[in-house]
């Protein structure tokens, strides 16, 4: 979803970057008051930040022939809320782009819009649909992350869709284009990363019972269950 | 292995083979040069749509050769690894203090490792 240096033309990489400041700065005052009222929250913050910095470092082949790599923001969007994530994504993607050449300073309102925007709140959005119905917290958690991580690669295609419209089929000939690129490689990757954030989770509830349901993951009182209480948070 | 190792190797298992079965089925043979990124891909169907792009702006750094940039997406992934397992690690350690401590309060019958201390009640020790 790395959309490279100084490939989005200079309007596009200017609105992407307006697009994408407000949930940026809203991210750190979010993060800063999470800190602050919640200073036992930094320790679980960190690791939501560490799993994106793993998961986007793997880059895993794919069925198409190609190799791309999962996100890693799902996990925290749904422990901390998607704001949270906007500026841990955007972290991740600062490392890549100034050390790693991958993504770019002018493409990284775009790619912060995918990664760390649009796919937190998708993931987000989906986890607090599910949780309304009675399902096993994992298979929310699951839904979140691989939506989390779908979404993300979709809004790059249409991200480049729009920048480079096919010159004989139009903005729609472009995003197939850029689609099966990027969307059909990425929905076994988006299994994977539903599988390793269940993984996580896991570990989560079995280590940081207190922290999960201070964070309204878990009910108290109930092992995986799903009620208004949580979703009320 | 209990069963909750069990479900959680599983998990790991289905996420490898997610991985290696792409390989194995050889599903990259039909391409020049198989798998390679999705973002270099995306690259060149650019280029494909509009010929005359020219990127306008390079990165600032670049790493020198594939080797430093593998060695940097391995730091990257070895910086998460590293804060993921200190988390979990701490976590545990805290939670094995706290029952330990729980043990020792509420007598040798719970904590064998307790036991040397004598039998009797723990609050008569102070008398």
């Amino acid at each position: 979803m790395h959309i490279a240096e100084g490939f989005l033309p200079p309007a596009h990489a200017v609105a992407w970057g307006v697009a994408s400041a407000p949930f940026v700065v809203h991210g750190v005052r979010s993060l800063t008051r999470e800190v602050r009222e919640h200073p036992e929250s930094t320790l679980l913050l960190g690791a939501s930040g560490a799993f994106t910095f793993v998961l986007s470092a793997l880059k895993l082949p794919s069925v198409t022939g190609s190799c791309s790599h999962p996100t890693g923001t799902g996990l925290g969007a749904l422990l901390f809320r998607p704001p949270i994530m906007a500026v841990l994504g955007t972290i991740t993607l600062l490392f890549q782009a100034l050390l790693l050449a991958h993504g770019g300073l002018t493409t990284l309102g775009a790619n912060v819009f995918s990664m760390a925007v649009v796919g937190p709140w998708a993931g987000y959005g989906v986890y607090r649909l599910l949780r309304r119905f009675d399902l096993p917290l994992m298979v929310t958690v699951f839904a979140a992350a691989f939506v989390a991580d779908l979404s993300t690669y979709c809004v790059t295609s249409v991200q480049l869709a729009l920048a480079f419209p096919d010159p004989g089929s139009g903005f729609l000939g472009a995003l197939g284009k850029f689609g099966s690129i990027f969307a059909v490689t990425q929905i076994p990757l988006a299994v994977s990363e539903g599988l390793l954030t269940v993984l996580v989770m896991r570990l989560l509830v079995q280590s940081s019972k207190g922290e999960l349901t201070r964070l309204g993951v878990l009910v108290a009182g109930r092992e995986t269950g799903a009620n208004a209480e949580a979703v009320a948070r | 292995m209990s069963r909750n190792a069990k479900i959680n190797s599983l998990l790991l298992l289905a996420v490898v083979l997610l991985a290696v079965l792409p390989l194995v089925l050889g599903l990259g043979d039909h391409k020049e040069e198989p798998f390679t990124g999705a973002d270099t891909e995306a690259q060149t169907a650019i280029t494909e749509i509009k010929p005359d792009y020219e990127p306008w702006f390079s990165p600032l750094y670049e790493p020198p050769s594939g080797e430093i940039e593998s060695a940097l997406f391995a730091l990257q992934a070895a910086i998460g690894a590293g804060v993921l397992s200190y988390y979990f690690g701490l976590r545990r350690g805290r939670r094995q203090g706290e029952e330990r401590a729980l043990a020792q309060a509420g007598g040798p019958a719970t904590a064998p490792e307790a036991a040397p201390r004598g039998a009797e009640d723990p609050t008569a020790r102070e008398v």
